[in-house]
């Protein structure tokens, strides 16, 4: 479904991605872990285009990402972002209803509404939340608004970037649930970026370790465990001592 | 070695200007070719036109009435040593219409506007809003760019028409409560000494100061820094330069419209 070979990208003399490959199943839900600064996001971003790889390339469903109409392809996507991204000048409603309210899958506005109120529904928030603004809402509920946003489309690809990040344990629970309930609940296939190995557990099938910027580890979440990988031991274990060097 | 370091630096420092003057035409050119590409966002365009033209009228209105009452009182000040105090109503009107009432709103606008645009934008840049406006299909260019440079470019002069009158009734209140003209001989002489090409000219840099407002505010908060400094740096530059492009503007702009 995604496919990403020997990506490499550099930000100045920061050589961030080394050599990426990666393959995605579709219906998969990947997450990719490892530490701050080591190039996770700017994989993600890879993937939709928002940060063009120095080389490499990179297929979505058999097709290399810069060929096609770019709106077709992005269509196809729905993202969280860590901070939620909601739109400050829209009321709630209408961040979840962006997409259905403009371009190529436009609907009327009342059509639009009632199907923001009803993903607003299914990631647990009452339709009074549609008529607030963002900045009204506590973060746990922005997430949710964020991922009802990155579902209203019935988009078959969905990224989540550090969906529990900023969130209290009980709270970051309760996204993790409904991320694993509406990725299997939509058959979508997922990639998720996180620190939190609570939320590796709770969403993965498959689980990426990224380390100086190149795939360290990848295999299923079960064999997390019982990997044999020193990197990986020491960030799912959270020592300080280990092959990786901690900055202190 | 030592002789050659400062040539280097200013010739590091040309090489940059002139990427950056590169990096804005291009911008710029990004944005105007919006124009002719569907789909538009009206909506956006609409509250554009709100937020810069419409909620700038208080502080153009203040700036272009206490010119105009000043102007009066310079003029009145200047012409009575050589005895030509009568020219004041027509210096006012045309020194309002050609260059101050431009000039002037076009600066308190590039204040609120240009800040404002760089801000909000700059802000939408770092917290990644306009990433997802890109991943929900939606060019920046076309959503935020375009609706707030065509609005700036079409409601600056519209601006700048209003505080003409306003500076020239500024103008007109000193002329006749402090300075003694008689009112009717005080307006008719501001509109017989007034060419159409006067006022017209006048707002034909109205259009270009927004146009450059405009784009100075949307270039810098989409290129925003990181984090608070950076949407402060933006909001910074973006002011600045939209004060010096306009004033650079005006000077070219005249110098095209009334040389000999």
């Amino acid at each position: 479904m995604i496919d990403l070979r020997d990506i490499h990208k550099s930000f100045g003399s920061n050589h961030v991605l080394r050599g990426v490959n990666l393959a995605v199943s579709k219906g998969e839900s990947l997450v990719i872990i490892g530490g701050s600064g080591t190039g996770k996001s700017v994989a993600l971003k890879c993937i939709l285009g928002l940060v063009k790889p120095d080389s490499g390339q990179i297929s979505v469903g058999g097709r290399d990402v810069n060929t096609g109409d770019r709106d077709t392809f992005l269509a196809r996507f729905g993202m969280l972002f860590q901070g939620g991204a909601l739109f400050d000048s829209l009321p709630v409603w209408q961040n979840v209803a962006f997409r259905l309210l403009r371009g190529a899958l436009k609907r009327p506005h009342d059509e639009a509404h009632a199907i923001a109120v009803e993903k607003l529904r299914r990631v647990g928030l009452k339709p009074d939340v549609a008529d607030k603004f963002p900045a009204e809402l506590s973060g746990g509920m922005q997430k949710r608004v964020g991922l009802a946003r990155a579902i209203c489309a019935d988009p078959d690809i969905i990224f989540f970037d550090e969906p529990t990040t900023g969130l209290d344990p009980i709270m970051a629970g309760v996204i993790n649930e409904l991320i694993r309930e509406i990725v299997v609940e939509m058959g979508a296939t997922a990639m998720t970026i996180t620190h939190d190995m609570t939320s590796v557990r709770a969403i993965a099938d498959k689980v990426a370790m990224l380390h100086d910027g190149v795939i360290q580890w990848t295999g299923p979440v079960t064999d997390l465990d019982n990997s044999g990988d020193p990197y990986l031991d020491q960030f799912i274990h959270g020592r300080a001592e280990g092959p990786i060097e901690a900055v202190r | 070695m030592i002789l050659t370091r400062p040539i280097a630096a200013l010739g590091r420092n040309v090489l940059q200007l002139l990427a950056a003057i590169g990096r804005v035409v291009i911008f710029a050119g990004q944005t105007v070719s919006h124009l002719f590409r569907p789909p538009y966002y009206h909506r956006e365009f609409f509250q554009a036109l709100v937020q810069i033209g419409w909620l700038s009228l208080p502080v153009v209105g203040l700036t272009a009435l206490f010119t105009g009452g000043a102007l009066a009182l310079q003029i009145y000040a200047g012409g009575a040593r050589f005895s030509a105090e009568a020219v004041v109503p027509s210096i006012v009107a045309i020194g309002m219409v050609r260059e101050l009432g431009p000039v002037l709103g076009g600066l308190m606008v590039a204040a609120r506007v240009a800040s404002s645009i760089a801000a909000e934008l700059g802000t939408m840049k770092v917290t990644e809003q306009i990433d997802a406006l890109v991943t929900l299909s939606t060019n920046p260019m076309k959503y935020l760019t375009l609706p707030r440079v065509l609005a700036a470019t079409l409601a600056v002069p519209v601006l700048v028409a209003v505080g003409d009158a306003i500076g020239i009734f500024g103008g007109y209140i000193v002329g006749v409560t402090r300075l003694d003209f008689n009112a009717a001989a005080y307006l008719k002489n501001t509109v017989d000494f007034l060419e159409f090409w006067d006022v017209a000219s006048g707002l034909f840099k109205g259009a270009a100061f927004g146009f450059l407002v405009a784009l100075m505010g949307c270039y810098y908060g989409m290129n925003s820094g990181r984090g608070a400094q950076g949407v402060g740096r933006a909001t910074k530059a973006a002011v600045v330069s939209a004060s010096v492009l306009i004033l650079a503007a005006n000077y070219i702009l005249t110098e095209v419209f009334f040389s000999a």
